[in-house]
Formats: structure tokens, sequence, C-alpha cells
């Protein structure tokens, strides 16, 4: 168990210097777009004079590498700063719609994640079948279509044609969790189906590798029923592919929404990171790729660490 | 009327008036020509098609330009969000009616000196903030000098420069006091950034708290995403029949479409024109079609050769077919343009000017006279500008070859267009928001030395009468001089308008409104919530 502690802190160091690399990347980025928040917020109607007073208002006369120190050193104790256009706390704005995202995500991945690995078993089980081809078929166009395509078409049959589920995903906080959940149907289906192929055909291709090793075959000699060969025997030593394709989908669920976000009108993360750079508002900008890479960050560590739990000659190195 | 047609075709008009479909100027202009005298439909207008507005319900508006970061500073109010959620929150001095002429908001009556550089406007006594305080003189000082200023940010600063001195004149009237004569000040205060906000002690306004005197007052919202507003009972002017207003930030015109659709919004403020037709199938739904002052443009520099020949830019003026890029580019949603900025919606347009024709054989004599037989010139265009705009020129660059023009068409990048293309560029094309009045309009972009003078078009004759009738108070001389610098524009200017561009936007079919609507901002200036009813 130690050792799985050393692993998690060494990550999780390594983790910190990535965060840091990718907020000067990001800080660079912006700085590299044309035009910059002044001439962003006044918009056309801008004259130089109210874009210099614009400017000076909010420090962006002074070098680049300056406002990048400050910022940094506000974020290194967890000050994220304000946005730079509308004054409010950076960590105010993007809290509740972080909220939402995981929300959306956490919807999203309770039914993708339980119905692909299941699918995925059943499909190594019937291997070569109808129905493994035709589930392979039904996950491989889902995946292959755009999500805002996919968006449209269940809007079509399920909102427009049938009535069952609103278009858009229109959220007030004195909802119930149950109409919430009614409300958010449609972007969480559209989620699934990109997510799920990808889960499903890396449990079916990791089971299926292992059905060739000696001791499947030596189960299977005693007469152990299929299910039972692959659930029990087979299933225990795929987890790690498994795990780690999850959690690939999951930092998916999170920081790749924006598209399912703006078909649905959805208040989510994605969203609020467009109309941050937009309007090249840094702070904001920062904040959510940080959220985005921090996510992706952990979400691997944690699939790390799952495999390691999962494989008891990894957990009991000599 | 003993012809039983006749009464059956007014009673179908009185039909479609009341579903919305027949605004009073058509209903007006069938009725007269079915032979009912002009009092008798006026009377029928009001008294058969027009029903009477019932109050309730919740408003759901679907709005299709809101970013996050927008704010309630009025002073960058630069999305569809803001401008809109300001005529329901916020008051202005005066405000534009659903006929298009000027009436009162907050001021109640405004006159002026003989040289028009003094205006006292009267406030209504009866305004209050939604929270409760009387709105005074002060308030109203206190949010014009947020426009004014080395400090400010506001960009709506160039329209408030030539103000010098705002005093009180009691509780209730503000002087303002103008170095140069200006008739359209009253005009001028309904644009969009010039919100009346509570004052706070030290004279600056208190925005943050987007507390106003409007129709309506904020529930509960989120900056970009939603506003969930009630009714003002305090207000001082007529209307608000909704109970509440829910606007929602629909950026995706699909989502917007769908919403209308399915009934998850009663109206929105945009609709895709590509799919406008399938639209108007359904009978659930009724789209609004209203002619605006919002242009789109073809600056020429008449600087630059061969620009700087009167000859070439009637030439290129008159290979253009407007009807055929009105029908193919606007989907028929737009007023054909005469080469003059201003539209027939506006205030001092002049009706008796002809309309330029397309008449490539005329094009081709006068560059014949020019010496100036197979013409080549490239015309800048870009995909933000709006829908269709690459495409506009593409086919203008057909249309002129039958002139024996050639337009190279040049795509530029989409950001920073307006900064690097615009005015550097000697041919492009540009849009246009909707100002108040022709000399707002003349003075931003027409005016010799006016930073935005598009086509850097310079004309004595011009620019003296721009300067007279801006402080000419007696309309019918203001109108004449604004005649003629319509025809200057037109037979000696260096753009060409190939169409002011109408606003479309769609609403349920139990929303009803008065028939006419103001052509200032989508929605009826952007006061449906204030103006419109459900029907029960």
């Amino acid at each position: 168990m130690k050792d799985v502690l050393i692993i998690v802190l060494k990550r999780l160091g390594l983790g910190l210097i990535t965060l840091f690399v990718i907020s000067i990347l990001i800080f660079g980025a912006v700085e590299l777009l044309p035009g910059d928040i002044a001439e962003a917020v006044l918009g056309q109607g801008a004259t130089e004079e109210n874009v210099a007073a614009m400017r000076k208002q909010l420090g962006l006369d002074r070098p680049a590498p300056v406002r990048y120190l400050d910022w940094l050193s506000g974020a290194v104790v967890g000050d994220f700063g304000n946005s730079l256009v509308s004054g409010s706390n950076v960590s105010e704005v993007i809290a509740p719609r972080f909220a939402n995202t995981l929300f959306l995500a956490a919807y999203a991945a309770v039914i993708a994640v339980p119905l692909a690995i299941i699918l995925g078993v059943i499909v190594a089980l019937l291997r070569n079948s109808v129905f493994d081809r035709v589930a392979n078929v039904l996950t491989l166009t889902s995946i292959s279509s755009p999500e805002f395509f996919l968006g449209y078409i269940l809007i079509l049959y399920l909102s427009v044609k049938t009535g069952y589920f609103p278009a858009i995903a229109k959220l007030s906080s004195d909802m119930s969790l149950l109409e919430v959940l009614h409300r958010t149907f449609l972007p969480a289906l559209t989620m699934v189906l990109v997510v799920m192929a990808h889960m499903m055909r890396m449990t079916r291709a990791a089971i299926i590798n292992l059905l060739a090793s000696p001791y499947i075959e030596m189960a299977r000699l005693k007469g152990t029923p299929a299910w039972k060969v692959i659930v029990k025997h087979a299933l225990p030593n795929a987890w790690a592919p498994i795990i780690n394709v999850v959690a690939l989908n999951l930092a998916y669920l999170i920081t790749g929404v924006v598209l399912v976000e703006v078909v649905f009108v959805y208040p989510g993360i994605g969203q609020l990171l467009v109309d941050a750079v937009t309007k090249r508002d840094f702070p904001v900008v920062q904040a959510c790729c940080l959220v985005f890479a921090a996510t992706f960050i952990l979400l691997n560590l944690a699939a790390d660490v799952g495999s390691i739990l999962t494989n008891p000659r990894l957990r009991h190195p000599k | 009327m003993s012809n039983i047609h006749d009464k059956e075709l007014i009673r179908r008009m009185a039909e479609e008036a009341k579903r919305g479909r027949l605004s009073r100027r058509e209903f007006m202009h069938y009725a007269v020509a079915a032979g009912l005298t002009a009092s008798a439909a006026t009377g029928m207008w009001s008294g058969v098609a027009r029903a009477e507005p019932k109050r309730g319900g919740v408003f759901r508006w679907g709005i299709h330009d809101g970013n996050t970061s927008d704010t309630h500073d009025p002073g960058t109010y630069v999305t569809r969000q803001m401008i809109y959620l300001a005529h329901q929150i916020r008051s202005y001095l005066t405000m534009i009616n659903p006929d298009n002429s000027l009436g009162p908001d907050l001021a109640t009556e405004w006159s002026a000196n003989p040289d028009a550089t003094v205006w006292t406007f009267k406030l209504n006594e009866r305004a209050v903030f939604h929270s409760g305080r009387k709105v005074t003189s002060a308030d109203v000082i206190a949010s014009l000098n947020h426009h004014r200023g080395d400090d400010s940010t506001s960009a709506a600063k160039a329209l408030l420069t030539d103000v010098v001195d705002l005093q009180a004149d009691g509780d209730h009237a503000v002087v303002i006091t103008m170095a140069r004569g200006n008739a359209d000040l009253p005009w001028l205060m309904t644009d969009y950034h010039l919100a009346i906000c509570p004052a706070m002690d030290n004279g600056k306004i208190d925005w943050k708290s987007a507390d106003g005197c409007g129709p309506y007052k904020i529930e509960q919202g989120e900056i970009g995403l939603r506003w969930y507003l009630s009714r003002h009972d305090g207000w001082h002017g007529e209307g608000a029949y909704f109970d509440n207003v829910e606007m929602l930030i629909l950026n995706d015109p699909n989502a917007r479409q769908t919403a209308l659709v399915t009934g998850d919004v009663d109206c929105v403020s945009l609709v895709e024109l590509k799919t406008l037709a399938l639209l108007k199938r359904s009978r659930d739904i009724e789209i609004d079609n209203v002619a605006s002052g919002g242009a789109i443009t073809m600056p020429m520099h008449c600087n630059v050769a061969p620009f700087d020949n009167v000859d070439v830019r009637n030439a290129l003026k008159l290979c253009i077919d407007r009807q055929e890029i009105i029908d193919k580019i606007a989907f028929g949603a737009a007023t054909m343009g005469n080469d003059f900025h201003l539209a027939p919606v506006q205030p001092y347009w002049p009706e008796d000017i002809p309309q330029r024709a397309y008449d490539p054989d005329q094009a081709k004599s006068l560059l014949k006279k020019a010496g100036m037989e197979g013409l080549s010139v490239s015309i800048s265009t870009a995909d933000s500008l709006f829908s269709g705009a690459v495409d506009m020129c593409v086919l203008y660059a057909e249309q002129a070859k039958k002139a024996g023009i050639n337009i190279n068409v040049v795509r530029e990048p989409n950001d920073g267009y307006y900064s690097d293309v615009w005015l550097k560029k000697p041919f492009c094309a540009v849009s246009w928001g909707s100002r108040p009045t022709p000399d707002v309009m003349f003075t931003l972009a027409y005016k010799s030395d006016a930073a935005w003078n598009e086509s850097y078009w310079q004309n004595e004759r011009f620019n003296e009468l721009l300067l007279q009738a801006k402080a000419e108070l007696d309309q019918e001389r203001r109108a004449d001089m604004y005649r003629e610098m319509c025809l200057l524009m037109r037979d000696d200017g260096g753009t060409i308008i190939p169409f002011f561009n109408n606003f479309v936007y769609g609403r349920r079919s139990n929303v009803k409104h008065s028939g006419s609507l103001a052509a200032s901002w989508e929605c009826d200036g952007a006061r449906a919530p204030s103006r419109w009813w459900f029907e029960s």
C-alpha cells in the first residue's frame, strides 16, 4: 500500500508542474490572439480614446510577463483573480458552471459505464454473432457522428416529433431532481452515445484477448459455463485496460462537451470558456483550462491507481 | 360596400389582422383599395381588427446574442442580451414608438431654444426605481455623465461630445447645453447606452445593482444564461401586460428554432432565413418580417484610383442587381437600397427619389466615357459580416460581368476585419446597425472629416447642408435638406447600398401585438415584453 501512496504523491507533484506549464501556454495563446479585451468588450463602436481608457483601468498597459507573474502570485495561494470583464471572482463564476458540467458528466457516466461494460461482456460472449455485429455497427456509427448532429437527431425524434423530452435544458434552482433529470436527459443521452463505443469495444477486446490464455482453457475444460468463465476468470484480469479507457472517457465527458452544451443550451463550463475566449478574459480562460487539465491529470492518476489495485501482482510487488 | 365580395374581403382582412399577419399600414392600404374611406378604415382597424390586450402570463423569450462576460454597465452594452434587458429593467428619456415616431419614456415633454443648443427635458414625476426611490434630475444627470469625461470607457462617448453642461431644473427637469445646435437630441436619447440608472451620493451611477425604472424588475438571473423578471408595479408607462418575463439566451440558431417549434419559448428574436419558408408552414407560429434601418454597404475609397472618378463609381452602382441579391442572399427579408444611407422606416426618408435599377448597358457607357472599359477591381469581404456576405460579393461579381467589369472577390479573415480591412482596403463590404436619425448616420460615416468616413468622400455641399440641417428645427426645411443630401450620396457618393436588412423574428400564434412594430431593434424595438400580450 505504501508504494501506491508514493506513486500517488509523485504523480500529484508532476501534475502540479504540468499545470504550471499549461498556464504559461494558455497565457501565451491568449496573448497571441488578435485584439485584446478592451477591443472585444467595446466592439465595433470602439474609439482609440476609450479603448486606451479601458486598457488603463484593467492594467493592460503593463507588459505581458508582469501581468502573468501578477496572476501567478495570486494563483499559487488559491486566488485565481477576478474576471476582467465582469469584475466578479473567477472561482464564483466557475463553481456553479463546473458543478453543472460535473452533474451532466455524472448523469451520462452512470448510464454509459455500466451499459458499456455489460454490453462489452455480452458481445465478447457472443462474439461474431449477429448481436455482436449490430452492437458494433451502432456504437461505431454514433461515435463517428459529430456530437451536435447526434443531438439534433435526438431532438428531432424525441422532442419535436414526439414531445417526450424538452429540446432545451432550461434549468432553474427551484426544480426537483426528477425534473432536472428529465430536462437534461437528451444532452446526457447524446454524451452516452458518444462515449459508449470506445468503452464497449475495449472491454470486448480485452476479454477476447484473455480467452486464448491457458488458464481460461483450463476453466473451460473443468466445465465452467461460458458466462462464468468470462465474468469470474477473464474480467478480473481485463480490468486494467478497461479502467484506463473509462477514465479517458470520463475526462472527455467533462472537457469535451462544448458542442452538446451549445445545442441543448446547457449552462456548463464549456460554454463559459468559449465566451471567455471571445472576450479575451484571461483569468477566466486560464481557470477553465486549468480545471480541464486538472481533471485529466486526476482521472489518469485514478486510472493508474485503479489498475494497480485490481492487479494482485502490482499490489504486492516482490 | 354593397358588394358581398368586398364584405368577405374585409372580414378576411380583419381575421388576418387579428392573427397579427397584417400590419396597420397594410390593412389601411387594402381597405382603402377595397372602397372604404380612410376614416372608416381607421375605425375598423381599432374596432374590429385589433383585439384588446389582456394581462397575465409568463412571456418566454429566446434571445440570439448573449455572452457570459456581459455586464450591467450601460457604457459597455454590446450584445442583444444586455440591450434587450436594458429595455425591460431600465428606462430612457425618450423611446421609438411602434410606428417609428419619437415618443416619451421617462421624459414627458422636451423643448429647445431657437438654435437648438439648450434643451429642457421634463421628467415624469410618477417614475420610481424598483427600489422604491423616485427618479429625479440627479439620476438623469449622473446617468448621462457616465458617458462623458476623460475616464469614461463608454461606447456612447462620441454621441455626447457636444454636450457642455447638464443642469437640474428642480427635481424633475434637466437642462442640457450643447456646444453646437442639435435638433436630434431627443432622438439621440433613445440610444441603448443612455439608460437611466440610480445615482449614488458621489454623482456616479450604481449600475452594478441592476436597479432601474423600467417596466420589469429582475427576480433572478445569470448573465449569459437566463433572466426571470416580474412586473414593476410602479412603472410610469402603459402596457407591461405579462406578469413575468423569462429571457433565455439561445445563441444556437437550431436551438432557438426548435424551442419555438416545441413551444419551449413564446418568441425568438432571430429566425434563420434559410428555413423561414418551412417555419411559415406551421399554424402555431407567426413570423414578423420588419424593415429596419440596418444597412449593408460597399464603400469605395473616393481618393483612390479608379474610384476617384465619379463615372466609375456610378458604373459600379449600376451593375448590381439588387433584387436578385435580396431574393438569393437575404431570402426576401430585406428592403432595397438606393445608394443613400437612409431607410424607408427612418425619419426624413425622401420617398420621391427614383430607385436606381440594374443597368449594365448604362454602366458600360459610363465606363467608356471615363475611358475605363474592361475595368477590374477587388472587393474585400468576410463571412462574419452577415449571413451570406461572401456569397453576395460573388453574385455581384457575376452581375457586373454583363457590364464588362471584372470584380475579384477577396475573402478576408473574420478576426480583426474592422481594424485591418474596413477603412483600409479601397473597396469592401460592411454591415451597419441602425442609427436613429440621418444626422447621426451621416455625421458618423459620410462627413468629410469623420473618423469613420468609410468611402473618404469629400463633398462640400453635403457637409454644408449637414451642419445646417443639424440645428434646423423647421421640419419641412430640414426634410428638404436631407433629400438633397440623399441625392448627393446617391449620384456622387462612394457607397453602394444593396439593401437594408429586415428584422425577422418568430412568435407562437397566441402572442399578439398591435400590428405596427418599431424598427429600432428586433421584437418591437426590444419592447415586446411591455407591448405584446397573450390571447387567452
